[in-house]
């Protein structure tokens, strides 16, 4: 499976090891997210609470979106828009 | 100027008469107030007079006593058990066991007449212990502030914060100690914005019916109807498809109706009444009271810059309160507030802090007003101290597709260069000032936003269309949808008929927010109308006994693809159609997704401004708004969207403010003392529609709503200091305090 570099926002580092890019192993946003949760279970509450994914600077909610090695990848807050 | 890589359109980018504007001219449109059921009853509800306070206890008896009284409803006819946003949501809607602010809602009656209603919520007495309250954000993030709810912090919020931060942000990229000392001048400044409402024109209205049994209909005026859905029902504990909701036309929104606030109560009453429907309009003084503004803010800020005007470094730190619950848009205001720029070294820090205030909502790009105010505020303070054009500043530093965001990821396809190109060319840059008069410039960002979108589109017997949406049209969305399936079907934009529909027609839909209903809803269309016409090409090709793959679609025909398909006349979408059923049956599209290739937007507005020496008064000369639309599909409501921005910007720099007394009660609920501009208060609002086209979008379409509001609080507060050297950190920059400034440098 392919390794995933997360950069987190770093209020977030705490909840990580005081990582701010955490690699896991992931093929789709959703493995991502629940790798993630698996290594750091204190992301958990957090993540499940709706966080959006920037791939390559677009900004996605789907799960099902693949990921791989190439892509930049950066988890933020829940975008709501007016 | 204009960069258009795509081909020419015959529909696309036209100007025909919207679709709802007979309608909405002759009072035909029904709006939330008009819609009536047989047998409805009338809601009035009763709201809390203090800021923050323990109820004690409440007695309905003698509103129950009245004839015509059907219902009384209190915290208690609401399920217990909720947690998260859910609870927020229930606790908004009816106090528990506290009242968390100055018109918070603990009990709601229904009635046989509007004038009964609101007799018998009067004679519902509810005893109250006052407690200590803030609402001030500098106030409330004091470590001995009074606490507004224990626990209601997440897991972000370090240990040891201040009792009322319930979220906490960082984030950041670079050295910025680094970024400092490199720079000829670091500046730092504290900058606060008072909280404005989104100032619609139609209050919240609704007709909510529910059975026992559970099944319910509800009709309102809203910015998305399944929101609705899913909030009610959750604050309800119903079955979410039991629940019907039809979307009323309405009268703006501008983020303040992607929420709920009272909807449940008429849900709750009619339940309690028997199943009889129960209509439920806010009066202004209740929107103001109890709907949602958008946040308060105060915001540091500190830029570091070299003589040339590169910028070396920033950093910013954001306190936001956005009501009694957790909401506050900091994090998108710190996303937003450096976005313009290209920076080595930033990083941000930011507080989610509650306060004694209503429950904010969304508005307009939420929290990047704020954030420009801001960071554009200094940026523009450092070019006058260095001398430097803050035009060519801007273009000095500005993002370009491929640079690496403030907030981290890259920039994809965006079009600031252009924007501030086009802004630089234009003619009010050269325009000559009198005395007291000055000129200032800004630039703001907005995402933009995708979201859960479902459209349906329906070929009809004659040929038309129809399309069905469920994004509510707020701002010309039916016409741009219409335009863009009618260039794709290749028929007259007549011929279209775009509905705005319930709930139980489609999957579901995201409200109308983000900017998305013309870039999702529209790109949806597209892909449906492109299911249908793949169908009509098959239907072709059986006709003439060829194969599909050998059809094309030309014009609003199916026709042969080459000389080798056959020779056949074209067939009309018509002569298709007309046949229909007995080629196969009913010829629709369909699509559902969460459209990506979203395209983010800037803008760069410039603003001339008068100001009277004599009592502060502002007066705005003249207003110029450049934004990168990707493509007008529809100019004149791309236009539109554009000099409303500006317009609710000017309020919002000018006058707006929420203003509370000693106790924490509103002092100004209606909109003679809550001042938004009218019309005598705005010039001519000049635009230029830039248009960097969006990959993403099969007519390049970026969402236009939202970045408009961006750039003004900051354009207007440089021409104020331009043209009295007094510079105002605390919006809004009203006559009284532009005096005070006024008469602080001299002394």
């Amino acid at each position: 499976m392919a390794r995933i570099e997360v950069n987190l926002w770093s209020g977030l580092r705490r909840l990580a090891d005081g990582q701010q890019v955490v690699t896991v192993e992931a093929t789709t946003v959703g493995e991502m997210l629940d790798a993630l949760v698996a290594a750091h279970p204190a992301l958990g509450p957090l993540l499940q609470a709706g966080v959006s994914v920037a791939i390559d600077g677009e900004i996605t909610n789907g799960r099902h979106l693949p990921v791989t090695p190439e892509n930049e990848v950066f988890l933020m807050q829940r975008l709501k828009g007016g | 100027m204009a960069k258009d890589e795509f081909k020419e359109f015959k529909l696309v980018g036209t100007r025909p008469n919207r679709p709802d504007g007979l309608d909405k001219v002759t009072g035909r449109a029904r709006y939330g107030a008009d819609i009536s059921a047989p047998g409805m009853l009338f809601a009035a509800v009763v709201r809390s007079p203090h800021a923050h306070a323990r109820i004690v206890s409440i007695d309905t008896s003698k509103a129950m006593a009245l004839d015509g009284v059907k219902a009384v409803i209190t915290r208690a006819d609401f399920p217990t058990g909720l947690t998260g946003e859910d609870w927020d949501l229930q606790e908004n809607t009816m106090a528990g066991e506290r009242a968390l602010y100055d018109g918070h809602a603990v009990a709601a009656v229904a009635a046989t007449s509007a004038l009964l209603a609101q007799d018998a919520a009067r004679l519902i007495k509810v005893e109250y212990e006052v407690l200590p309250h803030v609402t001030d954000v500098d106030e409330a993030i004091k470590p001995d502030a009074p606490v507004i709810r224990q626990g209601a912090a997440d897991a972000t919020v370090p240990e040891g914060s201040p009792p009322n931060v319930v979220r906490y942000m960082e984030f950041g990229h670079g050295d910025t100690d680094a970024g400092f000392a490199k720079a000829d001048l670091v500046m730092e400044k504290t900058y606060k914005t008072e909280a404005t409402h989104q100032g619609y024109i139609e209050p919240h209205a609704c007709l909510g019916q529910l059975g026992e049994d559970g099944k319910g209909e509800m009709w309102v005026c809203t910015q998305g109807q399944w929101y609705i859905r899913k909030m009610c029902t959750a604050v309800l504990g119903l079955e979410t498809s039991q629940l019907r909701v039809t979307p009323s036309e309405i009268g703006g929104g501008f983020g303040g109706k992607t929420t709920i606030f009272m909807e449940p109560l008429s849900l709750a009453l009619s339940r309690k009444a028997g199943g009889r429907p129960v209509k439920l309009v806010m009066s202004r003084a209740e929107v103001l009271r109890a709907t949602g503004p958008t946040a308060s803010a105060s915001m540091d800020v500190k830029i570091g810059m070299t003589k040339d005007g590169s910028i070396t470094a920033a950093t910013a730190e954001f306190r936001m309160q956005g009501g009694a619950f957790p909401g506050a848009p900091v994090d998108m205001a710190l996303y937003c507030a450096f976005a313009p720029y290209k920076l080595p070294a930033v990083h941000h820090v930011g507080y989610d802090v509650l306060a004694n205030r209503p429950k904010c909502a969304a508005y307009r790009a939420p929290g990047s007003p704020m954030g420009a105010f801001a960071v554009e505020s200094l940026v523009d303070e450092m070019c006058r101290e260095l001398a430097l054009d803050p035009m060519e500043v801007r273009l000095k530093n500005a993002v370009r597709s491929g640079d690496a965001s403030s907030y981290g990821p890259k920039f994809g396809s965006i079009g600031l260069i252009e924007t501030l190109e086009a802004t630089k060319a234009h003619p009010n840059l050269s325009a000559p000032l009198g005395p007291n008069q000055g000129r200032g410039i800004a630039a703001g960002y907005w995402f933009n936003h995708g979201g859960e979108t479902s459209v349906s589109m329906a070929i009809s017997e004659d040929g038309t269309a129809q399309v069905s949406v469920g994004t509510p049209d707020i701002g010309g969305s039916r016409a741009s949808i219409a335009l863009m399936t009618a260039e794709t079907l290749g028929i007259p934009y007549e011929d279209v008929r775009v509905n705005v529909v319930e709930t139980g027609a489609l999957g579901v839909n995201e409200p109308t927010h983000g900017s998305r209903a013309t870039f999702a809803s529209g790109k949806a269309a597209v892909e449906a109308a492109e299911a249908a016409i793949k169908e009509m090409c098959r239907r072709a090709a059986a006709e003439w006994g060829i194969e599909p793959e050998a059809v094309e679609w030309v014009d609003g025909a199916a026709q042969p693809a080459g000389p080798n398909a056959g020779k056949f006349p074209p067939m009309t979408i018509a002569e298709i159609a007309g046949k229909m059923g007995s080629t196969g049956g009913p010829i629709s599209g369909h699509h559902e997704s969460v459209p990506g290739g979203v395209g983010a937007s800037f803008g760069a507005h410039v603003v001339d401004v008068e100001v009277d020496p004599e009592t502060g008064r502002t007066t705005i000369l003249r207003y110029l708004v450049v934004q990168d639309a990707g493509r007008a599909i529809h100019p004149s409501y791309v236009e539109g969207q554009y000099q409303g921005g500006a317009a609710q910007g000017i309020g919002w720099a000018l006058n707006e403010e929420y203003v509370y007394d000693k106790d924490g009660r509103l002092l100004n609920p209606v909109f003679l003392d809550y001042r938004v501009p009218v019309a005598s208060d705005l010039p001519m609002i000049d635009t230029v529609i830039v248009e960097v086209p969006n990959p993403g979008h099969p007519y390049g379409v970026r969402g236009v709503g939202e970045t408009g509001i961006t750039p003004p609080l900051p354009a207007i507060a440089n021409a104020i200091h331009a043209a009295t050297g007094a510079r105002l950190r605390h919006l809004p920059m009203s006559p009284p305090k532009v005096l005070a400034a006024i008469k602080a440098l001299k002394g």
